[in-house]
């Protein structure tokens, strides 16, 4: 394998990566406020389908991005309004919302655009661009750093670079402001925030709507930048892959950080069987590839690489007693 | 907070608390009626009262849990509306709950600020914290590591820090429900001090308990309360245990267990150099020896976390062991395929686990289902291949009539029985099978005075009827009581054996930490 190819698989790592991090920091935030998503999958394709569909209708991919995390924020309401304020059952909840996600967009897709559940093709505006980074031209024959910046690091889109920002700062207002705290508090030992004076369910739905938001921003990704246009079921199970991911990494930023790209680079090699063939001689199936994130996840939770312990009160409607 | 501040206060003699007609009710069931109640500044007030009759309600509506229907609350003899725990954080009242309210895997000093940060960021929040923590520390001797994760203190540090949250909100009025159910005697007398000291610098402070002797020893003035109303408030000095245990009960109470002496038999449990490893291989148990003979109860005394739980799991079939254990003369299987409740029930063994709600009890299923459990292989239980549920209801419904379980209704969830009863269903399933062997542990945690009253003489009736008794319990008080001999566990072994009527708390408290002989 050539250097030229081991750059194309990793842009493509990162650019895989990007959904699965956006989502899987939507779920930390979530999660780590005591509000279990499985919703995660439904959120992103709908923001993706409304993104698309917006953007395709209004040729601004600016307003699809408004419109996606919008759409996304509103099932992330309901998800709010069934698990914190009605205190369900949080894994129900979100499975309702996988179904309804699931159904929802293909059939508005058809009624607005006829053209079998999908939006049409987006074009120019009503895409998200490939952003030049300055120098990238410049800099590209230089040998070694040259093509790594010119390929790897410039030419994606801006929502990949704010994909990979989310990293530091989710960090800094989980772990250095009184937000972060208390949203931490919440996940853990919401009685205690009750009985500090702080409110558990607005805590807790300002969790969720962040979750709303990053996965609002996932889905967009998803049919304006990494695809141009909706298509049926396009998240394809990114949203359960980054809630493996989310419990690879313990429920930390920056271990989420790593654990997506692993598994976007499972997804890269994915689609290059010949990299691994040239690499270990052997033929691996794709799906193969496709269920390690699975796996790995498995091997995780069962105990076999250190203990991945969720935030104690995950899953728990709070219920105030005396 | 300083105490100048409310040694003011004290001058005018408004107070600190003052609850005029507090009533509250749940449905159809009055929790609190017409509670009027007068705290003055720098006293310790008790709330004495079995559980149900209402204290943790009033408190709760003191703490803004609960708004109540009538009534009126006046704090330092302003008139003052509590509708939530900010509202009465600002009021200056700190509570410490039964049950902490920490978040286990923050440091103290995170604890300490949540939901008092000073602004956005943390950094500047934490080092305020770090300073006032070091003047509280200074002001009431409270000291605790800033640093430390709350899951690795142990209780009493763990109740420390409530103390000092309560204290960094500024808090004058401290309330604290049942707070020595966790410690031991030994960081129970610590938290006295504290509070005594706390008083001292003018604080405030309600202390709620079923236990009348920390009444006696710590309060100035005592309420009583009864079925949800406040029945007798007095100076602490002008009453006694036995008055304020009528007062509570509403009739009178043998605070003594009354026994005659034992008349020990042939040994029935005989226990040699036992071993226990734990699954992070920790070793628990360090070769124990120990004798029960028919006819006589032991007491295993000691500090929680000893070893005395792993003795009881051995001895339960629901842990391994290595070494020797003898019932009636016949070993028992420690860790092969007969190493298991069934098998020990076979044996006579009779168990009434430590933890009556975790594995005493399935709280979300019936008092009859609950009494078949470990026994649903009797043959009086089945009907075909299927358990005869009629029989097991009848059974139960007998079993409760005879150890005064109320309401005597089998087909009521555990959940729904208070401690007392609750204890009362797991003991008459154990003693009803009339065991050769009974393990007890823990009886009466959180069982009010009058079912103890009945619990100790349950077991004390199987003693009389030549039965063996191993009793383990970390209340010192009722080991005393209802054992005939004492041994004490430290750190996995045996520190030593006494007669209970040649020791006392003294001697047992030094060998529980460890002191040889």
């Amino acid at each position: 394998m050539d250097f030229l190819t081991l750059i194309q698989l990793l842009d493509s790592t990162v650019r895989l990566a990007t959904p699965l991090l956006l989502a899987c920091l939507a779920g930390l935030f979530s999660e780590r406020a005591g509000i279990f998503d499985i919703g995660l999958e439904g959120k992103m394709l709908a923001a993706a389908f409304f993104s698309a569909a917006i953007a395709a209708l209004t040729g601004s991919v600016w307003i699809g991005l408004l419109a996606g995390i919008t759409a996304s924020m509103l099932f992330s309401l309901l998800h709010g309004l069934a698990s914190i304020t009605f205190r369900g059952n949080q894994l129900i909840s979100g499975v309702a919302i996988n179904f309804l996600a699931a159904g929802l967009t293909v059939l508005i897709a058809q009624d607005w655009f006829s053209q079998g559940g999908r939006t049409p093709s987006l074009m120019g505006g009503a895409r998200f661009e490939p952003i030049t980074l300055p120098f990238a031209e410049a800099f590209g024959s230089v040998p070694f750093i040259g093509p790594i910046y010119q390929e790897l690091i410039s030419g994606h889109s801006i929502l990949v670079y704010l994909a990979f920002a989310m990293v530091p700062l989710t960090w800094w207002i989980l772990f250095r402001t009184r937000f972060g705290l208390r949203l931490r508090a919440v996940g853990e030992n919401p009685a205690a925030v009750d009985t500090a004076g702080v409110s558990v369910v607005g805590l807790r739905y300002a969790a969720v709507m962040i979750c709303g938001v990053l996965c609002g921003i996932a889905g967009a990704y998803l049919s304006t930048a990494l695809q141009a246009g909706f298509v049926k079921d396009m998240s394809a199970g990114r949203g359960f892959i980054a809630l493996a991911a989310l419990i690879f990494a313990k429920w930390r930023p920056w271990y989420a950080l790593y654990a997506t790209l692993l598994f976007g680079l499972f997804g890269a090699l994915e689609t290059r069987p010949d990299v691994i063939e040239a690499l270990f001689g052997i033929k691996v199936q794709g799906a193969l590839l496709g269920a390690l994130p699975y796996v790995m996840t498995v091997i995780i939770l069962a105990g076999f690489v250190g203990k991945a312990i969720p935030p104690r009160a995950g899953g728990e409607p709070y219920v105030k007693e005396r | 907070m300083s105490g100048s501040d409310t040694s003011g206060r004290q001058e005018t003699a408004a107070p600190a608390i003052e609850l005029q007609g507090i009533s509250k009710a749940f449905g159809p069931v009055q929790a609190n009626k017409d509670i009027s109640i007068r705290v003055m500044p720098g006293t310790i007030h008790g709330i004495i009262g079995e559980n149900g009759a209402g204290k943790s309600t009033l408190m709760s509506i003191l703490y803004g849990f609960y708004k109540a229907d009538k009534g009126e609350i006046f704090i330092a003899g302003q008139k003052t509306d509590i509708p939530d725990s900010q509202a009465a954080i600002a009021a200056g009242i700190g509570m410490v709950f039964q049950h902490f309210k920490l978040v286990e895997n923050f440091t103290v000093l995170e604890n300490i600020i949540l939901g008092a940060e000073d602004g956005g960021l943390l950094t500047p929040s934490l080092a305020k914290a770090r300073k006032t923590l070091l003047e509280l520390e200074h002001e009431y001797g409270l000291n605790v590591d800033p640093d430390a994760v709350i899951e690795e203190l142990g209780v009493g540090m763990q109740q420390r820090v409530e103390i000092l949250k309560a204290l960094y909100r500024q808090a004058d009025i401290l309330i604290l429900d049942e707070p020595t159910g966790v410690l031991t005697p030994a960081e129970a007398d610590q938290l006295f001090r504290i509070l005594d000291r706390l008083r001292e610098e003018g604080k405030t402070i309600i202390l709620i308990t079923h236990k009348l002797r920390e009444i006696m020893e710590a309060t100035d003035t005592v309420s009583v309360m009864r079925r949800g109303e406040m029945t007798a408030t007095v100076k602490t000095k002008d009453t006694s245990p036995a008055e304020l245990a009528e007062l509570m009960v509403g009739r009178k109470v043998l605070l003594r267990v009354d026994k005659k002496p034992a008349v020990p038999g042939d040994v029935v449990l005989d226990i040699k150099n036992l071993h226990v490893v734990d699954d992070k291989g920790v070793e628990r148990l360090k070769g124990i020896d120990l004798q029960v003979r028919a006819g006589e109860i032991v007491g295993i005394a000691g500090v929680a976390g000893n070893g005395q739980s792993e003795l009881l799991e051995v001895l339960g079939g629901y842990a391994d062991a290595t070494g020797e254990i003898r019932v009636n003369g016949q070993p028992l299987d420690l860790s092969g395929k007969h190493s298991d409740g069934r098998s020990r029930r076979a044996r006579g063994i009779a168990h009434v686990p430590e933890d009556r709600q975790r594995e005493g009890l399935i709280m979300d299923f019936s008092a009859w289902e609950n009494t078949a459990f470990g026994y649903h292989r009797d043959p009086d239980y089945q009907s075909g291949v299927l358990l005869n549920n009629a029989a097991i209801r009848a059974d139960t419904e007998a079993k409760m009539e005879r150890f005064d379980v109320r309401p005597p209704n089998p087909g009521l969830a555990a959940k729904n029985f208070s401690g007392g009863n609750q204890q009362k269903i797991v003991l008459a399933r154990e003693i009803e099978r009339n065991p050769d062997l009974l393990l007890v542990g823990q009886p009466t945690r959180g069982v009010d005075i009058g079912a103890i009253e009945f619990i100790h003489q349950q077991i004390v009736a199987l003693r009389d009827k030549g039965k063996a008794v191993l009793l383990v319990s970390v209340e010192l008080e009722e080991i005393l009581a209802l054992a005939d001999r004492v041994a004490v566990m430290f750190d996995g072994h045996i520190m030593g054996e006494r007669m209970s009527a040649e020791t006392d708390e003294k001697e047992l408290g030094l060998l529980m930490a460890g002191v040889g002989n």
